[in-house]
């Protein structure tokens, strides 16, 4: 069994509940053990641009902390921007002793200390580098046979360089997942857009171009669903569909789920289990496979 | 009438602290336009990504921060990752928000956000709209 620390982040706590618990019972079935941290606090949910600005990388840094404190080396995320987030984070204050011992002042109250040797893992690589391919094959119960999958990455999974789980320009890890789930993946234009991000608080028609557009591209490249790793991709492109459509003439809705709730109905897991209770969504995996 | 390509002191030192905290020198922009081409956002922007570098080359820094396009970033890095100098446009760009939020000029307005939209929004919504647009 691999074990790891697991940083949930807030999102999973709230509206992305189905996303955590998805994640919890796919692991189960492919022998993955996530430990919760303790004490862990909100990431900060971007990377601070600007070098002059250590006391913004505090908050995450103090969550790799708790980390080692676990007696763990690898943390696993499963949100895209809190991936994002900490492994930057981790990059840019573990790569400089002067930065990491400024950043260990600020905490010399708590008596804390980071090493700066923690790692910092997505799900989807964990799948990829630790279970394999072939091993995630062999627990398919319930192969997705027919169904069109849209694979969704977004920014935080890919860019900028270094920090992404794959490729920038041309990543494949959702792809081979869906492959070895036994569904097939489309080839689309845009996986790797920007869906809008937080603009979707002050600049709501903003997203709603952006869904308008990502959703119309799966939809004429033949997918049945877009699966993607983000609680906010999934709130814009996914939770806000039904609004965009008010706004879009013709406009035409896809589900969106989970890529560890796609994951979970391939290995046979009880869609309850995986916090699937649209029953739209359901119903149309179950045109094409008996779930 | 705006007179281009006048670098004062008080420009020369807005813009040498957008180079320093970004690290990024924008006068290695040659003005190809690919950041431009590739932007998700473009059509919400009032100087496109190429044209805000060159104003900044120029000495224009009060246009630039001004701009609606400093606030449409939503550093989704598409431009720096694609750009052939390798320019970090996402970082300018956050240079010159910071540059308005230190001195407490916040964009984002919340009483602005119906309350009954307030709830629906995701956590991690809020806390990115927060760090990126208020200061």
């Amino acid at each position: 069994m691999k074990s790891f620390a697991y940083y949930p982040g807030c999102t999973m706590k709230t509206t992305g509940k189905a996303f955590e618990q998805s994640a919890f019972a796919i692991a189960k079935v492919l022998d993955i053990q996530m430990r919760e941290i303790e004490r862990w606090n909100c990431c900060g949910t971007v990377f601070s641009l600007t070098i002059d600005d250590t006391m913004h990388h505090m908050a995450t840094i103090r969550n790799l902390v708790r980390v080692e404190a676990m007696g763990e080396s690898e943390v696993l995320t499963l949100c895209s921007m809190c991936y994002n987030t900490l492994k930057r984070a981790n990059e840019f204050i573990s790569s400089d002793p002067v930065r990491l011992s400024e950043l260990n002042d600020f905490m010399y109250k708590e008596d804390l200390k980071y090493s700066g040797h923690v790692q910092v893992r997505h799900l989807l690589e964990v799948l990829r580098d630790d279970v394999g391919w072939d091993a995630l094959k062999a627990k398919v119960t319930n192969p997705l046979e027919g169904v069109k999958v849209a694979s969704y990455y977004g920014c935080a999974l890919v860019r900028p360089e270094g920090a992404g789980v794959d490729s920038l320009e041309d990543p494949t890890v959702m792809e081979d997942l869906v492959s070895s789930l036994g569904a097939e993946p489309v080839q689309w234009q845009s996986r790797l857009e920007c869906c809008g991000s937080y603009h979707t608080i002050g600049h709501k028609e903003l997203v709603f171009e952006r869904t308008e557009r990502i959703v119309s591209e799966a939809l004429k490249a033949g997918a049945d669903v877009i699966i993607l790793s983000c609680p906010l991709c999934e709130f814009n492109v996914g939770s806000r569909q039904p609004e965009v459509a008010e706004h879009v003439y013709g406009f035409k809705q896809i589900p969106v789920l989970y890529f560890t709730q796609l994951m979970g109905l391939a290995l046979g897991i009880d869609p309850k289990e995986l916090g699937m209770d649209d029953e739209a969504i359901l119903k149309l995996i179950r045109e094409k496979v008996e779930v | 009438m705006i007179e281009l390509g006048t670098h004062t002191k008080s420009r020369r030192d807005i813009l040498d602290k957008v180079e320093r905290i970004s690290e990024v020198d924008v006068f290695s922009c040659y003005q190809c336009g690919r950041c431009s081409g590739d932007c998700p956002s473009i059509n919400l922007m009032d100087i496109l990504p190429n044209q805000a570098i060159r104003l900044l080359q120029l000495g224009e820094v009060e246009l630039v921060l001004a701009s609606k396009t400093i606030w449409i970033c939503a550093s989704c890095f598409t431009c720096t990752s694609r750009c052939p100098k390798g320019i970090d446009i996402a970082r300018v760009l956050e240079a010159l928000r910071q540059v308005c939020l230190r001195k407490n000029i916040d964009e984002l307005d919340l009483n602005n956000i119906p309350e009954e939209e307030r709830e629906r929004y995701p956590t991690i919504a809020w806390v990115s709209a927060l760090r990126k647009l208020s200061g």
